[in-house]
């Protein structure tokens, strides 16, 4: 997908204008600016406490930044509850593992369609008519699901008891339960074995192009990121230091630099700037 | 014997979804609420009247489970929200004359907005914090009690009739109980539905990660102040039927004592689980009545047991509660859970 540069320019799904995020003295984000276009893997990059998962906890409403904005489909969401940025069509996954353990895998993806569901303490109370239809066609939509992660053989096991894989792969399925536009994935292959990342690519590729969701990924594994993304962007630092294609990051000296720390310099231009 | 069906042939997500999933499991529903008519017929007073407390107890800490349990929001004063569901009633009944059928949901309501007023700090406070803040709704309902003198005549107590509907009035234990045990009933079943639709999911989820609840759409505080209502409602009922049951309500009836009966009761039985809170409930109620019973074959031999009953009674309490949390921290249920596993595969448990 390397040859777009033709006329057609991509719809922006999310824009994130000069955010800053600090806690205390530590700045988190430095006035950090990034466009995701609609239906591209679009992977974020970074050594350890680059900000990363915080800019994944802005767009999602956790954080709330000093300064900046965030425009999803050109509406500020920056200040929205989390719960009400869910239903404009956002989801994610957490870097580590946030399931609900006390529940089953079913009921687990049944939560996330929540936003889809209607019933209320009467309706659900009495279980009739109207809600159990309802129960029933939202599982079916969560069958199909299971059926999408090859997980059939778990779906009445309590969390809990899943192994890490296995709960990683849950967690994608509770945010696509949720039918989202825009997909947050904060480390999914975090921990995991040769085959089940392969595993998890798929996934993530099959979503991107089969359900026509845009991704936004975090991921330290650099063979999946140059791999499947349509665009990478470098964060060092709180601080933005490239963005391009694969090939382009991979051949930007400052993020080499970041990445081997042969110099001083990179630093201390980061600080700088 | 009939060859039996073993493993999972369900061909529907519907049949998937039934409460009780074997043509087994749905006989003996079957036989227990059959039994649940009958039995009462052939059962002394002081059965009954027992039967009517746990009955009553059911409902309370069914209410209590569902905030506590599911919603995983420690609240300390379930035994004010009986209280207040027992005088809501009691007044609507005896001062304004309203016919009983219609003051026993209006108690649950008003029980129920009370809850939600103090549910609110739920949103900024968890954990222990929470358990304070309940607290301190447990004497100021306590309070009010005392000193609301024209709604609840004060430390006097007030007096409350039997309910009557349409006319047929339940004077009587066994009449009671079928009153008690129709309610029970309806409760059960209408927790269990909240629980494994969206609502109830919600709930749980707030216990378990209420930061990925919120991401994924569902408003804490609207969840939170509907479990708190729907716990005091329950509340409110079970206070209401406790009220009309027993006839005279002073305030020391709805101490923080009671509260922690009840949250012993769910521990004991099971938090977050339905079958749990009538198992805590069964326990909690018959406990003391055993231990009575106990103490009156003994004072035979030991004249001393007799006076010292209110110091054992509580010890014990105290012990078995410690007891639960060592050996059985999930309760009741999971005990059950347990032998309903056993019994399945038996006697090739392999």
């Amino acid at each position: 997908m390397g040859e777009e540069k033709t006329a057609v320019v991509p719809e922006v799904i999310l824009e994130a204008e000069s955010i800053s995020l600090s806690f205390g003295g530590v700045n988190a984000l430095l006035s950090v600016d990034f466009k995701v276009s609609k239906g591209e893997i679009y992977s974020v990059i970074g050594p350890n406490g680059a900000g990363k998962s915080s800019m994944f906890n802005v767009i999602s409403g956790l954080y709330r930044p000093q300064r900046g904005r965030i425009l999803y489909k050109g509406k500020d969401i920056t200040t929205l509850a989390p719960h009400k940025i869910a239903p404009l069509g956002i989801a994610r996954s957490f870097q580590n593992v946030e399931l609900f353990k006390g529940m089953t895998v079913i009921d687990n993806l049944l939560l996330g369609r929540h936003i889809h569901m209607k019933s209320g303490l009467f309706s659900g109370g009495l279980f009739f008519g109207k809600a159990q239809k309802e129960e029933l066609h939202h599982r079916e939509v969560v069958e199909g699901i299971i059926d999408f992660l090859e997980i059939e053989h778990i779906r009445k096991k309590p969390v809990g008891t899943l192994s890490y894989g296995l709960q990683k792969r849950l967690e994608l399925g509770r945010a696509l339960a949720l039918e989202p536009e825009l997909l947050l994935l904060d480390e999914p292959m975090a921990g995991m074995n040769l085959e089940e990342t392969e595993d998890m690519a798929r996934f993530i590729i099959d979503i991107n192009q089969e359900r026509a969701t845009t991704v936004l990924l975090i991921e330290h594994d650099m063979g999946v990121v140059m791999d499947i993304s349509d665009t990478v962007t470098v964060l060092n630092f709180g601080e933005l230091l490239a963005t391009g294609t694969p090939q382009e990051v991979q051949e930007n000296q400052a993020v080499i630099n970041a990445y081997l720390g042969d110099e001083e310099s990179v630093f201390l231009a980061g600080r700088a700037g | 014997m009939n060859a039996h069906i073993c493993g999972d042939y369900k061909t529907s997500y519907k049949k998937d979804m039934v409460l009780f999933q074997t043509p087994f499991s749905k006989f003996w529903i079957i036989v227990f609420l059959v039994s649940l008519c009958i039995i009462p017929l052939f059962l002394d007073d002081y059965v009954l009247y027992v039967c009517n407390m746990i009955g009553i107890a059911i409902i309370g800490a069914l209410g209590l489970n569902i905030l506590t349990g599911f919603t995983g929001q420690i609240s300390l004063g379930h035994g004010a929200f009986l209280g207040i569901g027992a005088y809501a009633s009691a007044y609507l009944v005896m001062d304004l004359g309203f016919p009983f059928f219609i003051a026993l949901p209006c108690a649950g309501v008003i029980t129920a907005m009370f809850g939600m007023v103090f549910g609110i700090p739920s949103l900024r406070l968890k954990g222990l914090y929470l358990a304070i803040a309940t607290l301190a709704a447990q004497f100021i309902i306590e309070y009010l009690m005392v000193h609301v003198e024209f709604v609840t005549n004060g430390v006097l107590g007030k007096m409350v009739d039997f309910p009557s509907i349409m006319g047929f009035s339940f004077d009587t234990d066994l009449k009671y109980f079928y009153l008690v045990a129709t309610m029970a009933v309806i409760a059960v079943t209408v927790a269990k539905n909240i629980v494994r639709t969206r609502p109830g999911r919600a709930f749980i989820a707030i216990r378990d990660q209420y930061i990925s609840a919120e991401v994924m759409g569902v408003n804490l505080f609207k969840y939170k102040l509907m479990a708190f209502a729907f716990s005091s409602f329950l509340a409110g009922i079970a206070g209401s039927l406790w009220a009309h049951y027993v006839t005279i309500i002073t305030p020391e009836h709805f101490t923080i004592g009671v509260s922690i009966e009840y949250l012993a009761m769910i521990i004991i039985g099971g938090m977050g689980s339905i079958i749990g809170s009538i198992f805590g409930a069964v326990f909690m109620v018959l406990l003391p009545e055993v231990l009575r019973s106990l103490s009156g074959v003994l004072s035979g031999e030991f004249p001393m047991i007799v006076n010292l009953f209110a110091a054992i009674k509580e010890g014990i309490f105290g012990l078995i509660i410690i007891g639960f949390l060592v050996y059985e921290p999930d309760g009741m249920a999971h005990r059950w859970q347990m032998i309903k596993a056993y019994w399945k595969l038996w006697p090739f448990s392999y």
